[in-house]
Parts: C-alpha cells; sequence; structure tokens
C-alpha cells in the first residue's frame, strides 16, 4: 500500500508528475481565492477607514465573512441574460477573464522552489497573458449589446495597450539588471537585505530603478483598471463600463478575475523590485519567520498601496490618462532602458 | 511504444487539427467577429506547435504581438462594422467564381511544390546554436553581432513607417481647445484673477 501511495506521489513518473502537479495548482488556486476574500474586505475596510465609515461589520466578527456572503448572494441571484446578446462570447467573456488572470500565477514562486512551472521565459509569459487579459474585457463590452457596455471596452482596452507598453518597457530595466527571465533567479539576483533590492539597492543605479518602481505602481493601476484610472467603470458615466450588462455569477467571475490581477501586480512589483521572499534585513530575528510569509507580508503591503489609491486619488480624465501613458511615462522609460542598459555594460560588467 | 513519445504526438495532432479547423472557420464564420476569435485561435495554437518545436521566444512573442496587438486591432476594426447579414449571402454567388479561381490556383501549386520539393542529399536537421543556452540568449549573440545591422535597418524602417502613419493622421484641428498642462500648473491667482473695488451705485462698464 505505501508503495502505492510512492508510486502515486513520484514526479518522475508521468502519473505521478500529473498528480502532484495538480495537487500543487489546487492548493495555489485554494489559498489564492481564500486570501483574495480577506483582501477585498480590507480594500473595502481601508477605503471606509480613509472616508471615517466603519465599512462592512455586520457578516461575521469585523465582518471578517463579507466577502463569503456577498460570494453567495451573487450564486444565488438569478442570471439576468439581456436579449440581442451573443450568447457564447457574453458567457465566454468573464470565464476567460477569471482564467487569463488564475494562469498568470503559474509562473510566480512564492518562496524558494515554491512556483508550480519555473519557466525560463517567466516574464515574457507574463506579458503574453497579460496581454491577452484585453480579450475579457472587449467581448464582453461588445457581446453585451449594449452602448454603455461597448464604449467602457473601447475605452478599457485602449487604456490596457497603452499602459502594456510601459509595462513592459520597466521590466525590460529589471531584466537588464538580474540578466534572467527567470522570475526566480530575478528574485535570487536580490538576496540579502533591503539594500539590495531593486528597488532600494545601495547603487547609483536606484536613482533609475526606484522611479521604474513608482511608474510601474502607476502603470500596474492603470492596467488592472483601478482607481484614478477607473475610466472603464466610470459608474458616473458609463454606468459600470463592459460589466453592466453582467449579473449573478458572470459578475462575480468578472470580479474575482480583476482582483486576481490586482493581487498579481501587486506579487509582481514584490517580485521585481522587493525583493520577492527575501527579509528586508538578513539577520535574525527577521529571518525566522518563513519566506513565503514575508513573500505574503509584502504583496499585502503594496495591495495596501493600492487601496489607499484608490481611497484618495481623484479619477482622471481620459486625455490625461493617455497623456500620462504615452507622453510622460513612454519616453522616460525609453531613457530609463538605456541609461540601465548602459550601466549593465560599462560599470558592471566593465565592459 | 513508450509514453514519452506517445504524448508529444497526441499534443502535436492536437494542435495542428486545431489550427487548421480554427483557420477553416475563419473562412466560414457568417459573424465577422466570430472570424477574428477563430484567428486569434489559430495563432494560439501556431503558438503551441512553435512550443513544440523548442522555440518558445517565438511563441510568446507570437502571443504577445498577433494576439495581444495585431488581433486585438482588428477586433476593434470589426466590431465597428455595421454588418447586414443578408446583403452578406447575396454576395456569395458573385465573388464564388474568382474566389474558387485563386482557390485552385493555390491548390495546384501547393500539389507541385509539394511533388516536386526534395531536400538536398547531405541535408542534415541543423542545429545553429550550442545546446544549453536558452532560446533568448541565442537570439540576442545572432541578433546583436552577425546581423546588428540588419537589425538595425529593419527597426529604420519600422520607423520611418510609424512615422508614415502618424503624419497621415495627425492633423491638427483649428478651434480645438488643448490642455497645457505645465501653463495650468504655473498658473497663480495673479495670472487669472483681478480684483476690482467696484463703487456702490456705478457697477462695471
Amino acid at each position: 500500500m505505501a508503495e502505492f501511495f510512492t508510486m502515486l506521489f513520484d514526479t518522475n513518473t508521468p502519473l505521478g508528475w500529473f498528480i502532484v502537479k495538480t495537487l500543487i495548482i489546487l492548493a495555489y488556486v485554494a489559498v489564492l481565492l481564500i486570501s483574495l476574500a480577506f483582501l477585498l474586505l480590507a480594500d473595502r475596510k481601508i477605503w471606509a477607514a480613509v472616508q471615517m465609515r466603519k465599512g462592512p461589520n455586520v457578516v461575521g466578527a469585523f465582518g471578517l465573512l463579507q466577502s463569503f456572503a456577498d460570494f453567495l448572494k451573487f450564486v444565488f441571484k438569478e442570471a439576468v441574460i439581456p436579449a440581442g446578446v451573443d450568447k457564447p462570447i457574453y458567457a465566454l467573456a468573464p470565464v476567460l477573464t477569471l482564467l487569463m488572470a488564475f494562469i498568470t500565477w503559474a509562473v510566480i514562486p512564492v518562496a524558494p522552489g515554491w512556483v508550480i512551472t519555473d519557466l525560463n521565459l517567466g516574464v515574457l509569459y507574463i506579458l503574453a497573458i497579460s496581454s491577452l487579459g484585453v480579450y475579457g474585457v472587449i467581448l464582453g463590452g461588445w457581446a453585451s449589446n449594449s452602448k454603455y457596455a461597448f464604449l467602457g471596452a473601447m475605452r478599457s482596452t485602449a487604456q490596457m495597450i497603452s499602459y502594456e507598453v510601459t509595462i513592459g518597457l520597466v521590466l525590460i530595466t529589471v531584466l537588464l539588471l538580474s540578466g534572467s527571465l527567470n522570475l526566480t533567479v530575478i528574485v535570487e539576483a536580490q538576496t540579502g537585505g533591503f539594500w539590495h533590492w531593486n528597488g532600494f539597492a545601495l547603487s547609483p543605479i536606484t536613482l533609475i530603478m526606484f522611479p521604474m518602481m513608482i511608474v510601474f505602481f502607476i502603470s500596474a493601476l492603470a492596467e488592472t483598471n483601478r482607481p484614478p484610472f477607473d475610466l472603464p467603470e466610470a459608474e458616473s458615466e458609463l454606468v459600470a463600463g463592459y460589466q453592466v450588462e453582467y449579473s449573478s455569477t458572470f459578475y462575480l467571475l468578472f470580479m474575482i478575475g480583476e482582483y486576481l490581477n490586482i493581487v498579481m501586480m501587486c506579487a509582481l512589483i514584490t517580485l521585481l523590485f522587493l525583493g520577492g521572499w527575501h527579509a528586508p534585513f538578513d539577520f535574525a530575528p527577521f529571518t525566522w519567520l518563513p519566506p513565503v510569509l514575508w513573500f505574503a507580508i509584502k504583496v499585502c503591503c503594496v495591495f495596501f498601496m493600492f487601496s489607499m489609491v484608490k481611497a484618495i486619488v481623484p479619477r482622471y480624465r481620459y486625455d490625461q490618462l493617455m497623456r500620462l501613458g504615452w507622453k510622460i511615462f513612454l519616453p522616460m522609460t525609453l531613457i530609463a532602458v538605456a541609461l540601465v542598459g548602459a550601466w549593465v555594460t560599462f560599470v558592471i560588467n566593465g565592459a | 511504444m513508450e509514453i514519452g513519445t506517445v504524448l508529444p504526438a497526441i499534443a502535436f495532432y492536437l494542435f495542428a487539427s486545431t489550427a487548421c479547423i480554427c483557420a477553416l472557420m475563419v473562412v466560414i464564420a457568417r459573424n465577422p467577429v466570430r472570424s477574428v476569435l477563430f484567428l486569434i485561435m489559430t495563432f494560439f495554437s501556431a503558438a503551441a506547435l512553435f512550443v513544440m518545436l523548442g522555440a518558445e521566444f517565438l511563441a510568446l512573442l507570437l502571443v504577445i504581438v498577433y494576439v495581444g496587438a495585431v488581433a486585438v486591432l482588428f477586433l476593434f476594426v470589426v466590431m465597428m462594422l455595421d454588418v447586414d447579414f443578408v446583403e452578406l449571402k447575396q454576395g456569395f454567388a458573385q465573388y464564388l467564381p474568382l474566389g474558387g479561381l485563386l482557390a485552385f490556383v493555390l491548390t495546384v501549386e501547393l500539389i507541385v511544390l509539394g511533388t516536386t520539393f526534395r531536400l538536398p542529399e547531405n541535408f542534415s536537421a541543423q542545429v545553429p546554436i550550442e545546446q544549453g543556452v536558452s532560446n533568448i540568449e541565442a537570439f540576442g549573440l545572432v541578433l546583436y553581432t552577425d546581423f546588428a545591422f540588419f537589425f538595425e535597418a529593419a527597426g529604420l524602417i519600422l520607423l520611418v513607417a510609424m512615422i508614415g502613419a502618424i503624419m497621415l493622421t495627425l492633423n491638427k484641428k483649428k478651434g480645438v481647445k488643448r490642455q497645457n498642462v505645465s501653463d495650468q500648473v504655473a498658473r497663480t491667482p495673479k495670472d487669472g484673477l483681478e480684483l476690482i473695488d467696484v463703487k456702490p451705485g456705478e457697477g462695471l462698464s
């Protein structure tokens, strides 16, 4: 019997490999969904605190179970499908959004060796998947057969494509510094206390990398349609943008996908600029905490910043958003790529 | 047969048949938006085939460039179309002879090529780069050394194309109020505000 079980979990056989990977993926999904429920609550609580409200506090102690109550509410509501929608595509859009949000996590390492696939081109994979994320939005907007949804989808797509360029260029600066597209290697290159991290390194290059971190953060806000760049959902003009015709579980899928993307961006900032799972000081008692916990703490800190921005920054106008993306961030990041490239060639490699 | 050799074969036929069927559906589908969606599926299957060949970098580039950017533009254009399905059907008989002719010529060409093409006698599948170097490094090693001039020339051509496209679409309209952010930020109460002491009973002229 024991032999049978060791065979089942032996990664050298195809069956064992399949079973082990499936279990790992299920664990990732479960942990992500449960932490998402509490991050959503945290988001609302922080938002409420800034506005001197109490926020959700009825379901469970301190409202801890609010997200689960919302989840059940969404699932049990009637799914209203408006007339004139393109049904297959209408149903495909939210599923696609959720799927893309989940499969990005395949290459995100949360601790040394804790990663589903340690892809050599991990960063490129993330870029590819995030460029696919546009489809959920654009298809949802089009298939809804509604003007508001379509306008929202157009805005959202234009915005996401614009800021993807910036994100790609910022990624290149990090890649140049660590010399690899593998996210694990990128984190390993930042081993040590916070003075080794890309965002705060004790070296002149930080004069470029610190602003790059800020640029990446702002672009991530735009990429995930978060306030102050939530124009696609601008409730005052477009009701809720591309989601306006969605209800019940479909809407829930969109919502989970959106928040998963936000957490993914937080994780990406952590990995690229904040040293991933490394403790901020590489001596006891800081090293007593397991690496995965440090990773989680950092992700939560970045998420806190996301929430604060939502609470305190007013919404941008559309032309301001485009101006920021194309006229400020794009030239800035292009120059930064050139400078970091020169730094790597002439100072680090000493050519 | 070993499972290690069967699995790639199954995967290949899966992706290849998906690509072929989706390519067919691009032409057959009534709704242009669905056509574009099938086109995207075709791109995606092609990318999967690239991965199976060990060209991960090309595969991801295909997804980023074609699926992520080009197809989105297609979709934009197609979604804006006001498609009348009855009218679409009517054109069928009119275009059938020309389309059929084109298909016939292409098929004949493919058959001729397939029957006459022979690999050279001493041909061997060449592996131009040493093993153990990842895709992207291998590209970089030749792209920025041996082919640096071609690479830069390609970049220049793209730059010219981009400037051309911008010049074509750029038209400065008159009477449009544009925002100048630095002007707005530099504005002080002194520039915009004038305090006038109005005498009682006189008003302003």
